[in-house]
């Protein structure tokens, strides 16, 4: 990484302490990532992006404020990446999966939370997350509890607009989101100063579909057996969409596929037990599971999560010439999103069984972070219905830290061998 | 031909010896601080019971399964305990599996393991609880499960070790009788042991494997909690290194 200090001469950072994160990442990064064999050459890219993600990237963002830009950071799926790029924002999804960030979390929340938000709180309070610090505004939702009161705490330390997510499905839900997705289009004006007009929101439209599209191409290229890239490898993919510049992602995606495309014709089958994973988001970088799994003799082939399928299921039609059918559009999507905050969420189920058969999956993992309860509770239904299709199911409730590793690692290859 | 199963559990291991189809040999010891220490320990006991290990297949099972330098392979302990406990039991069960540090229901079918829960990352419901209460109470694992017997419940609230500890500690101190207490810890253990048996649901007999398959009085307790009869029987403990040895039979070498 180059020398970038300079930049943060930024009296809004914690650098000393920044320094042991920077320090740490790429050695992590190295024994997970770097000892894969066999790896596609595109993801050469996905290398360099987390080896610069402190560096490159935060300068371009640095580049784009000075020129008179504005950055918002974002920490769901349901917050639309359209309004924002049709006021000429740039969005990043703000990474929250460190252990890093825990401790400083802490200070300001109680411990039987969610790591997630716990660390995105610990990012922003020990000012140690140059992203956070380029953000001019962070969006939240009320998706959970922990989150939702979170903002309250955040407030006090930057601007924040919280969308209120419907937790119910109805059509009277959906135009309540439709009225949230035009307040937010509202306060992104004036962020920015720039009018969402419906040709601009056409044009956010589809750079978001074009980067779905190009994420569900590599998701079906997984259902290859054996899959032509590691689940490690693809959920990195996931990761970097979250943060960043979506035309260069779609490109460097597609070159990923379009390699992938040719191994796919030479891949012998391996042998390896194929995994789905259903559950939380595994925010950058958190790659616990995952590396714990393809140690052993298995390959996980899918992510039923936000840094999964459900991030990129379903595009926003452009069919219509005004904001308003425009937004009935995204609102219709985004509700179209199966997450265990609300309720019933019956979609999900729906989705992890469909997924079962597209993958050819031998066993599903479902990844339950500590404290969120929505999806603690839903397991309960999963297992009703997989338990139906006979499709093994393991549980793993977990957190950052690391000292629960090899607990995990017996109950995976347990699984294994029972599958 | 030997086949060998090797436990290394992570207060006790255990070796368990096949010569074809016949248990020829069981042996424990504690793990000790190394595990591979212990593993070499097992390699010189063996070969001075006349066994030749560079000979035979051999299987590594338990939390220290990784540290059996001479092993052909390694298995959860979850699959060879549920081998183990079926070639013991010769019937299709669910095994309770109280371990050192953990403690596991495993469901096992037509011979196999189709599900298993676990409780880890507490010691709530282990045999390291029991032994910890033990030493609070100043008496042996097998005293505290004798007197428990004779002994009227007392709740132990606290499901932490910790806690639990301190709470004996001062029931001792406010003059509880001993007999009471120990009921009260022997009753917290089982009453883990039932919350998991309800979460993870009991098909065929119940069968206790580990290192307190020997307890009667615990036994006894632990059939009356539960409700049902908890079979066992003085091979139990070796379930894992049984279940390890069976399975060394179909490795290729
Ligand atoms: S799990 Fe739900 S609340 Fe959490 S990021 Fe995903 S959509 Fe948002
Ligand atoms: S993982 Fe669950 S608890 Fe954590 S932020 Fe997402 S919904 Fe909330």
């Amino acid at each position: 990484m180059g020398d970038y200090k300079k930049m943060w001469q930024d009296p809004n950072m914690d650098i000393e302490k920044h320094d042991i994160l920077c320090a740490a990442l790429p050695e992590q990064f190295g024994d997970i990532y770097l000892t894969q064999k066999n790896r596609p050459d595109a993801m050469n890219y996905f290398n360099y992006v987390v080896a610069e993600i402190h560096g490159a990237r935060i300068m371009e963002l640095e580049k784009y404020k000075k020129e008179g830009g504005s950055v918002v950071g974002t920490f769901c799926v349901f917050v639309p990446d359209e309004v924002i790029l049709a006021t000429k924002a740039i969005g990043v999804g703000l990474c929250s999966g460190s252990q890093f960030w825990i401790e400083d979390g802490e200070k300001v929340l109680p411990r039987n939370i969610c790591p997630l938000v716990k660390a995105f709180a610990g990012a922003k309070i020990g000012l140690t997350c140059p992203y956070f610090q380029s953000c001019d505004m962070i969006v939240g939702e009320t998706t959970c509890d922990a989150k939702k009161k979170a903002w309250e705490i955040m407030d006090e330390y930057m601007p924040v607009h919280v969308m209120e997510l419907p937790q119910m499905k109805r059509e009277k839900n959906i135009k309540e989101w439709e009225d949230e997705i035009k307040i937010f289009i509202n306060r992104m004006e004036e962020l920015t100063g720039n009018k969402v007009t419906v040709e601009s929101l056409k044009k956010g439209i589809d750079v978001c579909n074009r980067k779905r599209r190009a994420l569900k191409r590599l998701y079906d290229l997984r259902k290859n057996i054996p899959s032509p890239i590691s689940g490690l490898d693809a959920l990195l993919v996931s990761q970097v969409a979250f943060s960043d510049d979506p035309e260069r992602f779609i490109e460097k995606t597609e070159e990923l596929c379009d390699e992938l495309e040719e191994r796919v014709k030479e891949l012998k089958p391996n042998g390896k037990k194929r995994i789905m994973v259903t559950g939380t988001p595994m925010a950058l970088p958190n790659w616990k599971l995952h590396s714990i799994v393809e140690g052993l003799n298995a390959e996980i082939v899918v992510e039923e999560t936000c840094t999964g399928t459900r991030y990129f299921e379903n595009e926003v039609s452009t069919e219509g010439d005004t904001i308003d059918e425009l937004v009935r559009n995204m609102a219709e999507r985004y509700m179209d999103i199966n997450c265990a905050c609300f309720t019933p969420n019956e979609g999900r189920t729906e989705d992890i069984v469909k997924y079962a058969e597209e993958y050819n999956i031998d066993g599903v993992i479902y990844y339950n972070l500590s404290f969120c309860h929505t999806y603690a509770i839903e397991y309960e239904k999963i297992e009703k219905v997989l338990k139906e299709k006979d499709i093994p199911l393991l549980k793993i409730e977990t957190d950052y830290s690391e000292e629960d590793t090899g607990q995990i690692k017996t109950r995976v290859e347990a699984f294994l061998e029972m599958i | 031909m030997n086949y060998i199963g090797i436990d290394i559990g992570s207060t006790a291991s255990k070796v368990s010896v096949f010569k074809d189809d016949d248990l020829k040999l069981n042996i424990v010891m504690p793990t000790g601080w190394n595990s591979v220490d212990t593993s070499n320990k097992i390699k010189e006991e063996l070969v001075k019971k006349g066994i030749d290990v560079e000979k035979s297949k051999v299987i590594a099972t338990g939390y220290g399964r990784v540290s059996v330098p001479y092993a052909h392979k390694t298995i959860t302990e979850i699959t060879c305990h549920g081998k183990g406990a079926y070639y013991l039991a010769q019937e299709d069960l669910t095994v309770i599996d109280i371990g050192g540090q953990d403690t596991k229901i495993i469901t096992v079918e037509d011979g196999n393991v189709s599900n298993f829960t676990m409780n880890d990352k507490c010691a709530a419901g282990t045999g390291r609880f029991m032994e910890l209460m033990a030493n609070t109470l100043n008496v042996s694992i097998d005293e505290m499960a004798q007197m428990a017997l004779k002994g009227r419940n007392i709740n132990i609230t606290s499901m932490c070790t910790v806690f639990a500890e301190s709470e004996v500690i001062s029931l001792i101190g406010s003059g509880a009788n001993r007999e009471d207490i120990a009921r009260g810890v022997v009753n917290s253990i089982i009453g883990r042991i039932k919350s998991l048996l309800n979460k993870h649901g009991v098909k065929g007999s119940l069968y206790l494997t580990g290192g307190l398959c020997e307890l009667e009085p615990f036994i006894q307790l632990l059939s009356e909690e539960i409700g049902s009869e908890v079979k066992t029987g003085p091979l139990g403990r070796y379930a894992g290194s049984i279940g390890g040895a069976l399975l060394a039979k179909n490795i290729e070498i």
